[in-house]
């Protein structure tokens, strides 16, 4: 992955509109967060694989970025994105490196689904 | 002193659980010719060092880490790996009676006389929590006399104010190349925190090699059952 190039990113966002594509979506502050620090309180999420269709997605901000996917019935949001890679099969791999490099948020794009 | 094993299983959920609090351990079996069996039962998929600058993605990191997890197998000296194919953070949403009869079934062909894995109630993360309880599950359904006994990994921040001080201490300093091999090839995930080890090794760092040269082990208190 790469420092997001908001141009090449949008571009490549683009192509995933209007037609049904795969999703991964991720917000991790680490299984370790509250055994570190016991005040730290932990939370996180992940969806892998559901099938959306949006009809207008942006990649915006000055760095980090938000992602916004607007769908018929709803929306698909994150913050925090550093890094992207139009990975070899031709998925959007967005994320959001904290300042050790650790992953804090994954959005990915996919014509077809992400492995199991 | 460690005891002599006729076979030794390793249960974990993760490539690089092994590497902290048992490597020494599992190297010090296999340098005395003690087979050793690791069942890793995910590939740390979630992970979120990716390293830094990142070399991986949040996709490729499951290949990245069971080339890592071989690889830390081979400078273990392990002759068996098995990597049961779930995924991380996943673990303790499985059926835990149908986990614990599979890992009953490999211990039943297996035949270990010691197995390894985390203690329930003290391991922090989800799935130590819940591969723990399978592999008590599994060993609880065996027959009292024919139990192998269980060591378990305990680290949670109150594990001493309850369990008291770890009934078996290894001191592998001996074998703490091979252990500091094993944890370097996790690269993905320990490359950044072993970066300051050498100078601190060099300087003959208490807290450090306190916790490098000695793994702790809590044999599993049947009779204060907390799961």
């Amino acid at each position: 992955m790469k420092p997001i190039d908001l141009l090449d990113a949008q571009a490549s966002l683009r192509t995933f509109a209007d037609h049904p594509v795969y999703l991964h979506l991720e917000t991790t502050n680490g299984a370790y967060a509250s055994h570190n620090d016991e005040s730290f309180f932990s939370a996180g999420a992940f969806i892998r694989n559901v099938a959306i269709t949006f009809e207008e997605g942006k990649i915006i901000g000055d760095g980090p970025y938000r992602v916004g996917l607007r769908m018929a019935n709803g929306w698909v949001y994150a913050e925090g994105i550093t890094h992207y890679e139009i990975d070899e099969y031709g998925r959007l791999l967005m994320a959001g490196l904290d300042h050790q490099g650790r992953l804090a948020v994954a959005f990915e794009l996919s014509n077809n689904p992400f492995d199991k | 002193m460690m005891e002599t094993e006729r076979h030794v299983l390793v249960i974990f959920p993760h490539p690089d659980d092994e590497a902290f609090g048992v490597s020494g351990t599992i190297a010090s079996y296999t340098k005395n010719n003690v087979p050793v069996t690791y069942i890793c039962l995910t590939l740390g998929e979630m992970g979120r060092n990716l390293g830094n600058p990142p070399f991986a993605t949040r996709e490729t990191l499951p290949n990245i880490r069971r080339q890592e997890l071989m690889d830390a197998a081979n400078v273990m000296g392990i002759q068996d790996l098995r990597m049961w194919g779930l995924r991380d953070k996943t673990v303790e949403f499985e059926n835990e009676e149908a986990l614990a009869n599979r890992i009953r079934t490999a211990i039943d062909e297996i035949n270990p006389s010691l197995i390894i894995s985390f203690y329930p109630g003290f391991s922090v993360h989800p799935d130590h929590e819940a591969t723990g309880r399978a592999v008590v599950r599994a060993v609880e359904s065996i027959e009292k006399a024919k139990q192998p006994k269980l060591y378990c990994v305990a680290f949670s921040n109150n594990h001493q104010e309850v369990l008291g001080q770890p009934d078996v201490v290894h001191f592998i300093k001996d074998v703490i190349d091979t252990k500091l091999a094993a944890i370097a090839a996790h690269r993905s995930q320990t490359e950044a925190m072993m970066a300051s080890w050498p100078d601190l090794l060099e300087q003959k760092n208490e807290e450090l090699e306190s916790r490098l040269f000695y793994e702790r082990f809590y044999e599993y208190k049947w009779a204060e059952d907390i799961r």
